[in-house]
């Protein structure tokens, strides 16, 4: 007799076409100082040219910058499914001759997105919550120094518990097979002894094959990646176009794992990791802001999770998060009590039409 | 003297010049080595000799510069070092019983490294090479240019000659010091199509068609250091050691060492500094009157 069928092995299916019917989005941090080869990469990774009308700056200029934010947005669809992608450009970087706290309007944009999230969270229209969380954030070492800089080491531990780190090291051309392998175990080495907590990859299943274990763990020990970046397709040595950067002495391929970390990085981060990236910020960065954020209110029943339930829709005005001045909170609430108001407009003014309606169709019984 | 963040490839490339281990590298991969806290000043002499002619060389490296958070200022240091061989050298020359040939410490030669970033100067160059080129010849080199194609290099080579031009930065050699034309135009056409120098350094040898080479290897192919091709390091070999080296030491002589030392008489009130001072003082030279119109 066959087992009774009940259907729900098809879960995954309408799971699967929802989400592609949703589509993804994810925002992607890059940071770094200048010249290491970012936008060069974040093109050559999404197959877009993201940074179509940028102008670099001239040194003189770049005397007094501060740091901007930058956000540009894409979206790409590959196979049917769509990815709203978001960039987060950190221009002035690490560039100016006083580079003391440069790091701080970063650290405060990530922090602005768990505030804004977290007011959106406990708001009351939360139906299209929009999502700008950092998700992940590519930090670029430079392959000239000697591993990891002091601004390089005051930039990662000011985010670090922030938001997810993958390090890269930029124009890897730029170095032998020995030089990479020793500056990588140097900089894992610095990441350890200043407690650096980097993004970390989730242990493969103990089913997965031999195969993918392996690979898995090759990626592992890759990290931080040494990558390069090209969007021009040049022809290697033999005839097969490439995409890859052309010497006089040869011809770097972008897509050859022997050449640079490239594949593993696009790997990692589209193909086999984007999901939990996301979910990590959720689930960890996002909750240990909000712990503290709420904490630090110090109000009885605010503490615990399970009391957030309980806040009913007036207590959910009355949370002053402590990050946001009082004038924006304010005006939130102001904002908040006027789409009240607009909506109970609304109802009445339903209301009166229906009662209208109700009494023309008595008339016209009547009649 | 060779100048620039660390790890872009100075000392090796000092080696490379000189063919002979000249600079103690720090070991890059040296796991003691921190960077320093301030700006060091690291001199260490050697002689060297080739065909019969021998040659005391001094080099001079300044590991810590650019390496920290907030480098105001960073190249006090190193513009008092230079300031102070200068004072040296004219306490030599005022002293009354002078020693037959001076000792000559003072700074010949600056390499300034620039980081290979494809876009410009970074500020801290720029503020660096303004500060400097008034007190001591500065050269600009491209560190690690084996990081550029043939298109990026010269794109970036031009955008650095404008950013030096445009923010009125002389660099060795100076157009005000050409002597004549014929060292005008053999030195236009190096600072207009030459300079700065994108260079390779490598203590490393390697086989290519035959021969040893010393060079850089990769995946993808060996890196010559002597390979026009590849780079210009034999350009900067020539110019500095085999065509120019005199006229270095005669530029820093004539020029940078005059103009400190007139700094220092005029500060001074005309009078020469330190001891070996006979008090005289001579007088004034009348200015000689007008001739009136008639």
């Amino acid at each position: 007799m066959d087992k009774e069928y009940v259907g729900f092995a098809a879960l995954p299916n309408q799971l699967h076409r929802k989400s592609v019917k949703k589509g993804f989005d994810f925002t992607l941090m890059v940071a770094g100082e200048s010249g290491l080869g970012k936008s060069t990469l974040i093109n050559s990774l999404f197959l877009t040219n993201l940074y179509e009308d940028r102008q670099v700056p001239e040194a003189r200029a770049r005397l007094t910058q501060t740091l901007t934010i930058e956000r540009r947005g894409v979206e790409i669809e590959e196979g049917g499914v769509k990815v709203k992608l978001t960039l987060v450009d950190t221009p002035g970087f690490g560039d100016s001759v006083d580079c003391s706290g440069c790091w701080l309007p970063v650290v405060r944009f990530i922090e602005e997105q768990f505030e804004q999230y977290l007011r959106d969270e406990s708001g009351l229209n939360r139906k299209n919550i929009q999502d700008s969380r950092v998700h992940c954030c590519l930090y670029f070492i430079s392959p000239f120094g000697r591993g990891l800089r002091p601004l390089d080491v005051a930039f990662l531990r000011a985010v670090h518990e922030k938001v997810n780190i993958i390090p890269v090291i930029g124009k890897a051309d730029a170095l032998m097979p020995k030089e990479t392998q020793a500056l990588k175990q140097k900089i894992r080495e610095q990441l350890q002894e200043e407690e650096i907590n980097i993004y970390q990859f989730p242990d493969c299943d103990s089913d997965e094959d031999e195969d993918f274990k392996r690979q898995d763990a090759e990626m592992k020990e890759s990290i931080p990646f040494a990558v390069v970046g090209s969007c021009e397709v040049v022809r290697d040595g033999g005839t097969r176009p490439v995409r890859g950067r052309c010497y006089s002495w040869g011809t770097v391929e972008v897509e050859n794992p022997h050449h640079c970390d490239f594949l593993n990085l696009r790997r990692m981060l589209v193909q086999t990791h984007l999901q939990d990236l996301k979910e990590v910020t959720h689930d960890l960065l996002y909750e240990g802001y909000r712990a503290r954020c709420l904490q630090s209110l110090a109000r009885p029943g605010a503490r615990d999770r399970a009391s957030r339930s309980k806040l009913s829709r007036q207590s959910a005005t009355e949370i002053p998060l402590p990050m946001l001045p009082l004038a924006d909170t304010e005006k939130l609430i102001r904002e908040k009590d006027e789409e009240l108001r607009r909506m109970q407009e609304m109802l009445e003014k339903m209301q009166a039409q229906m009662q209208q309606n109700q009494a023309q169709g008595e008339q016209s019984d009547a009649l | 003297m060779s100048k620039g963040q660390s790890g872009l490839g100075k000392s090796t490339l000092v080696n490379t010049l000189f063919k002979s281990q000249v600079s103690r590298k720090a070991s890059s991969w040296n796991r003691e080595e921190k960077i320093p806290k301030t700006v060091e000043i690291k001199a260490i002499g050697h002689v060297i000799e080739e065909g019969g002619v021998k040659m005391k060389l001094t080099v001079i490296d300044t590991p810590g510069f650019g390496d920290q958070i907030n480098n105001e200022n960073c190249w006090e240091p190193i513009e008092k070092y230079i300031n102070e061989q200068y004072e040296k050298f004219l306490k030599e020359e005022v002293n009354i019983a002078r020693k037959k040939r001076i000792p000559d410490t003072r700074v010949h030669c600056c390499l300034y490294f620039i980081s290979p970033t494809g876009h410009s100067l970074r500020p801290l160059d720029l503020e660096f090479m303004k500060h400097l080129s008034k007190v001591v010849n500065i050269i600009p080199v491209i560190a690690k240019a084996d990081t550029m194609t043939l298109e990026e290099k010269s794109e970036f080579k031009q955008r650095v000659r404008k950013e030096l031009e445009v923010n009125g930065i002389e660099f060795y050699p100076q157009k005000e010091f050409d002597e004549d034309l014929e060292d005008k135009t053999e030195n236009d056409k190096i600072r207009q199509e030459s300079m700065p120098f994108a260079v390779v350094g490598s203590d490393k040898e390697y086989q290519v068609n035959g021969k040893r080479v010393l060079g850089r290897k990769t995946p993808w192919g060996i890196i010559e250091v002597e390979n026009l091709n590849h780079c210009e390091f034999a350009l900067l070999r020539d110019f500095v050691i085999r065509t120019h080296l005199q006229d270095l030491k005669e530029v820093t002589h004539n020029i940078h060492y005059e103009t400190y030392r007139a700094k220092r008489l005029n500060d001074n009130g005309g009078l020469p500094p330190g001891e070996g001072l006979l008090g005289i003082v001579l007088p004034p030279v009348p200015a000689t009157p007008c001739p009136t119109a008639e």
